[in-house]
C-alpha cells in the first residue's frame, strides 16, 4: 500500500519527477563518463604497449606510467641487447605533442624485428627523416590521407607517408633520429623495449638486468601494462573524487528541493496521514522510498546517457579521447546517486514527519 | 446505547500561545459520552468545539483535567500513545473531506488499515457497509472524480474501517449542499444505529445537531 501511495505521489507530478530523474541522471553521467574516460585512455595504452610486441620494458629511474619526460641514454639498448635470450631491443622517444598525445620517435628496422613492424593500410614505411606515420583513428579524426603534408607536430612539417592499424606503440610515430635531434635529446629514449627468444625466462631475465642497470623500472609487459590505471596516474584519483562530490552534492540539491516543495505542497495530506495514525517514521518513510525511486530512476538514466556520451566521444568527434563502460560503477554512481539523493531528502523528510497534524489539516 | 461512558471528560483546559498572548481555549469542560451514542456539539467560533474535538482525537494534549476515552487516560499519553491511538481507537471525518488525492476511493480507506498494520483483505462485513455508503461503483475513482457528496463518504467509510471506539466529525456537512448534507447526516444516523458507533459531531448548524441523540452547547470554552 505505501508502495502505491509513493507511485502515486510521483506520477501525480510528473515533471517535477522526470526533472528530478533527469538531474540524477546527469550527475551519474558525469561519473561513468569520467570514470569510462579514465578507463578507456588507459587500456587503449596498456593495449598499444602490448601491441608492441616486447617481453620486457625498461624506463628510467623516477618515472611514472604517463610521465614520459624522463629520458635515458640509448645505449641501454646495446646493452641489453648483449644480455643472453634477448632476441630483439629497440629504444623509442616519445614527446608530448599535445595534451592527450605523444609523438613518438622510432627506429623502424630494430622495431619490426619485436613484432613484424606495423600493419599499414596505406602508404608504407618512412622514406626519409620527415616522414610521418599515424594509425587509422588519428587519420580519421583529422581527416589525413597518405601523402598531405602535416603542420605543427613538434613544431614542423612532416609527410604522411603511411597510416597503420591501431593498437600498436603510438598514434604518431616519426623517425628516432629525426626526433631525437629536433628535440634536443640526441642519443636518448625514453623508453626500451626487449623480446626474449623464451618469454618464460622474462623473471630471470629482469632479475639479471636490473643487476646491472641499477633503479631503472624494468618491467614485464604484464606487469606494466597492470600500471596503467586510475591509481598510477598522478591526481586522477582526486579529479574523480571532486566529480563525485560535486555529484553528491548536485543530487542533494536536486532532491532537497524537488522534496522539499512535495513536502510544502502535501502539507495536508501528511495532516492526514497523521489524523489516521501514521507515525513519523510512517511519513519519513513514504519520502525516503519517493526519493530512493527517483534516484534509482535517474542511475538508470545515467547509465543509458553514458553509453550515448561514449558514442558521441569515441565515434562521433573522434578526438583522441577513448571512453569505455566500467560496470563496476554503475553500482557505484548509483550508490553515489541514491547517497546524495537520501542525504538531500533528510532535512524535508524530518519537516514532514514533525509536522504538527492539527496545523497540517489547517493549512491551504 | 449502554450506559458505560466511553468518553468521560472532567475539568478539562486547554491553554495555547498564540504569539505573546495566552489563549485559555477550554476553561473547564464536563462531558460524558455512552458507548453508542450521537452527540452534537454546537457553538460559535471560538467556543472551544475544535479544540475539544482535537483532544478527544489524540491530535493535542490537554494542559489540565481528565479525559479517558475508551479506557485510555489521554492526560498522560506521550506523542507515540496518542498517534497509537488515533491508529484504532478513533476515526476522523473533516469538513474538507480530506482525501489523499493521488489515491482512488478505495485505496484513501485501504490505508487507514495499512497505518492501523491490517493488511490482508477487507472483511465482507465492510463491504456490505460501503454498499450502504452506497459507495460500491466508485471505489476505482480518484477524489477529483467524485462529487463532495461522495467524497465525504469516502472520508466516513475511511473513519470507520479500523472500527474505531468513537468516530469524530468535524463539520462534516460544511461544505455540502442541502441535499449531500442530509445525505451524509442520514448515513451518519445510519452508522450508529446500525452499528452502535459512537459518534461526536461538532456542527455550526442547529438541523445537522439535530440528528444527534443529544446537543451540547459550547461557549467561551465551556459547556453551558
Amino acid at each position: 500500500m505505501i508502495n502505491k501511495l509513493v507511485v502515486e505521489n510521483l506520477k501525480h507530478r510528473p515533471l517535477r519527477t522526470l526533472l528530478s530523474i533527469f538531474a540524477i541522471s546527469i550527475q551519474v553521467t558525469m561519473v561513468l563518463t569520467l570514470v569510462g574516460l579514465s578507463a578507456g585512455m588507459l587500456d587503449e595504452q596498456a593495449r598499444r604497449a602490448r601491441g608492441v610486441g616486447a617481453d620486457i620494458i625498461i624506463r628510467s629511474p623516477s618515472s611514472s606510467v604517463i610521465n614520459t619526460s624522463l629520458n635515458m641514454s640509448a645505449g641501454i639498448v646495446s646493452l641489453v641487447k648483449s644480455y643472453p635470450h634477448i632476441v630483439a631491443v629497440t629504444g623509442v622517444l616519445a614527446q608530448g605533442t599535445d595534451l592527450l598525445n605523444y609523438t613518438t620517435g622510432v627506429d623502424l628496422e630494430q622495431f619490426d624485428k619485436l613484432n613484424g613492424g606495423f600493419r599499414f593500410l596505406s602508404g608504407g614505411p618512412f622514406q626519409g627523416p620527415n616522414d610521418v606515420l599515424v594509425d587509422s583513428y588519428y587519420a580519421t579524426q583529422h581527416k589525413y590521407h597518405v601523402g598531405d603534408t602535416i603542420n605543427g607536430i613538434v613544431n614542423r612539417s612532416w609527410r604522411l607517408a603511411g597510416i597503420y592499424e591501431p593498437g600498436m606503440l603510438a598514434r604518431l610515430v616519426v623517425p628516432l633520429k629525426t626526433l631525437q635531434d629536433i628535440t634536443a635529446n640526441t642519443g636518448k629514449v625514453t623508453i626500451v623495449y626487449a623480446k626474449l627468444d623464451d618469454p618464460a625466462r622474462t623473471n630471470e631475465v629482469i632479475e639479471e638486468l636490473k643487476q646491472k642497470l641499477t633503479g631503472y623500472q624494468i618491467r614485464s609487459m604484464q606487469e606494466y601494462t597492470e600500471l596503467f590505471s586510475v591509481n598510477s596516474v598522478p591526481m586522477l584519483k582526486e579529479f574523480i573524487y571532486v566529480v563525485i562530490a560535486l555529484g553528491v552534492l548536485v543530487g542533494f540539491l536536486v532532491v532537497f528541493l524537488s522534496m522539499y516543495t512535495a513536502v510544502l505542497e502535501r502539507t495536508r495530506e501528511i495532516g492526514v496521514l497523521k489524523a489516521l495514525g501514521a507515525s513519523p517514521a510512517y511519513v519519513l518513510n513514504i519520502l525516503l522510498r519517493e526519493t530512493t525511486i527517483l534516484a534509482i530512476a535517474g542511475s538508470i538514466l545515467g547509465i543509458l546517457f553514458s553509453y550515448l556520451t561514449r558514442y558521441t566521444i569515441n565515434d562521433v568527434i573522434h578526438g583522441s579521447l577513448i571512453q569505455a563502460i566500467v560496470y563496476i560503477w554503475w553500482l557505484i554512481a548509483a550508490a553515489i546517486a541514491i547517497v546524495g539523493a537520501l542525504l538531500g531528502a533528510i532535512y524535508p523528510g524530518l519537516k514532514a514527519a514533525r509536522q504538527d497534524a492539527i496545523e497540517a489539516l489547517a493549512y491551504d | 446505547m449502554t450506559d458505560a461512558p466511553i468518553i468521560s471528560i472532567r475539568d478539562l483546559r486547554k491553554t495555547y500561545r498564540a504569539g505573546e498572548v495566552e489563549v485559555h481555549a477550554l476553561r473547564g469542560v464536563n462531558l460524558d459520552v455512552a458507548a453508542g451514542e450521537f452527540v452534537s456539539i454546537v457553538g460559535p467560533s471560538g467556543s472551544g468545539k475544535s479544540t475539544l474535538f482535537n483532544i478527544v482525537g489524540g491530535l493535542t494534549p490537554p494542559t489540565a483535567g481528565s479525559i479517558h476515552l475508551a479506557g485510555h487516560d489521554l492526560l498522560g499519553l506521550t506523542d507515540a500513545q496518542r498517534t497509537e491511538l488515533r491508529k484504532t481507537t478513533v476515526g476522523f471525518v473533516f469538513q474538507k473531506y480530506n482525501l489523499l488525492p493521488t489515491l482512488t476511493a478505495r485505496d484513501n480507506i485501504e490505508i487507514a488499515r495499512h497505518i492501523a498494520h491490517r493488511n490482508g483483505p477487507m472483511d465482507p462485513k465492510f463491504e456490505e457497509i460501503l454498499k450502504l455508503l452506497g459507495l460500491a461503483g466508485r471505489l476505482q475513482h480518484k477524489p477529483r472524480a467524485l462529487s463532495g457528496g461522495e467524497q465525504q463518504r469516502v472520508a466516513i467509510a475511511r473513519a470507520i474501517v479500523n472500527h474505531p471506539a468513537i468516530l469524530l466529525a468535524d463539520e462534516p456537512t460544511g461544505n455540502l449542499d442541502t441535499e449531500n448534507s442530509t445525505a451524509v447526516l442520514g448515513l451518519l444516523r445510519d452508522l450508529n444505529q446500525r452499528l452502535g458507533q459512537t459518534i461526536l459531531m461538532i456542527t455550526h448548524n442547529p438541523e445537522a445537531a439535530a440528528y444527534g441523540h443529544r446537543t451540547v452547547r459550547m461557549r467561551d470554552g465551556r459547556i453551558e
